[in-house]
């Protein structure tokens, strides 16, 4: 019986972690900023967004290829497929420069979101 | 060509880490090599159903559906760490003291063993198939070929492997007597850090609004998307600019794990003496 025990917390451990992050409240409702992926370029390579607060990015692939858009700065990373589009949320971030990429095609693939 | 091999073994690196201290952490545990196998081909298998319904995961859930399945899966994996660590602080003690006690404990230890072969699998899962979409995505385009996606998918593979290997062979340096006790450590950090990138894919959903608010700021030193940078991610949960909310999550994973191995290991043995095995194991 005791075996069962640590499994039983840790579960509740995860499930204490899921609690916590789902009680948060909703998703922002400003329009998404939009950033196309064309021949393994973005376009526009730079976008300007409000600084401090939560803005969602739209990412349009228009290429075939799948692609992940990624940056460490604005900490997000997803799976754009080819010809789909992604929407992630960034910040709040402060007034900068905040580069891109795309990781499966990082020679072409930069960009950069200005917050201001 | 050297492109993909690169990419590839950035993303097999998480999984060749997490497999290293895994074998050093099941040092002495009869039939490990079995579960890790199986968490490894069990990750590659699910990592190619994955990427194949990779669209239909993504659009699931308002569009959330990637973050989610990204979020679920660490936090499995947590669980699976919180629960080996107890199952460690229980039996750990037989494992350093009396290898030979160790057959007793091996009925239990495969429920461990379990638990760790889905936290390889996870890992293996989760970059794999985005591994998948990268080289079927060579496979399509011109430029690419069949010869690229075998040299970088295998090249890259094979680099992860010995990056196991190596931190492997590093960690058993370490006297069997403190080696679980490390292992331990690195496997609660690991937790911590998955917790913590868990809690990135939820702000990036738009799930979890608050603690967005980065903290500090140390890419001036050590990047995130360097080598070592990543390296110490994976193991530590380094990052260079850590959130409110990640912060939080990291604390209260080694706090919670704490907490859980201590109340495992309670009652375990007498300080003194031989350990008597009841009845209710």
């Amino acid at each position: 019986m005791r075996r069962i025990q640590p499994l039983a917390a840790a579960c509740a451990l995860a499930l204490f972690g899921a609690t916590l992050a789902t009680a948060a409240p909703a998703r922002a409702d400003d329009a998404p900023v939009t950033i196309v992926i064309k021949d393994h370029k973005f376009q526009p390579a730079e976008v300007k967004i409000p600084a401090n607060k939560r803005v969602t990015l739209l990412v349009d692939n228009q290429d075939a290829t799948s692609e992940e858009f990624e940056s460490g700065e604005m900490k997000v990373e997803k799976i754009v497929g080819g010809r789909k589009q992604i929407k992630v949320m960034v910040g709040p971030l402060k007034p900068g420069r905040y580069p891109f990429f795309g990781e499966f095609h990082e020679a072409t693939a930069q960009g950069a979101v200005i917050a201001e | 060509m050297l492109a993909s091999l690169i990419i590839v073994f950035r993303e097999v690196l998480e999984a060749g880490l997490i497999v290293g201290i895994v074998l050093a952490a099941t040092k002495g545990v009869a039939g490990r090599g079995r579960w890790v196998t199986l968490g490894i081909v069990g990750g590659i298998t699910g990592s190619c159903v994955v990427a194949a319904f990779a669209d239909g995961i993504s659009a699931l859930f308002a569009d959330t559906g990637q973050e989610l399945f990204n979020a679920g899966v660490l936090l499995v994996a947590v669980a699976m760490l919180a629960w080996h660590n107890a199952w460690m602080a229980q039996h750990g003690r037989e494992l350093a003291c009396d290898m030979k006690a160790v057959g007793r404990a091996v009925s239990s230890g495969e429920t461990s063993l379990a638990a760790l072969a889905v936290v390889i699998g996870v890992a293996v899962l989760r970059e794999g198939s985005e591994v998948v979409l990268f080289l079927t995505g060579i496979l399509a385009s011109d430029d690419g070929g069949f010869a690229t996606v075998v040299a970088g998918g295998l090249g890259g593979m094979a680099l992860g492997a010995l990056v196991s290997v190596l931190l492997y062979a590093g960690l058993l340096q370490i006297p069997t007597r403190h080696l679980f006790a490390t292992t331990t450590w690195l496997l609660t950090l690991l937790a911590a850090g998955m917790a913590a990138t868990a809690t990135n894919f939820l702000a990036q959903a738009g799930i979890l609004m608050a603690g967005g608010t980065v903290l500090w700021d140390t890419s001036g030193m050590l990047r995130d998307n360097s080598l070592i940078g990543q390296a110490l991610h994976i193991l530590v949960g380094y990052t260079d600019r850590p959130t409110a909310a990640q912060l939080a999550a990291y604390l209260a994973v080694v706090a919670g794990i704490l907490l859980l191995t201590r109340w495992a290991s309670r009652g375990n043995t007498p300080t003194n003496g031989p350990r008597m095995v009841s009845p209710a194991e």
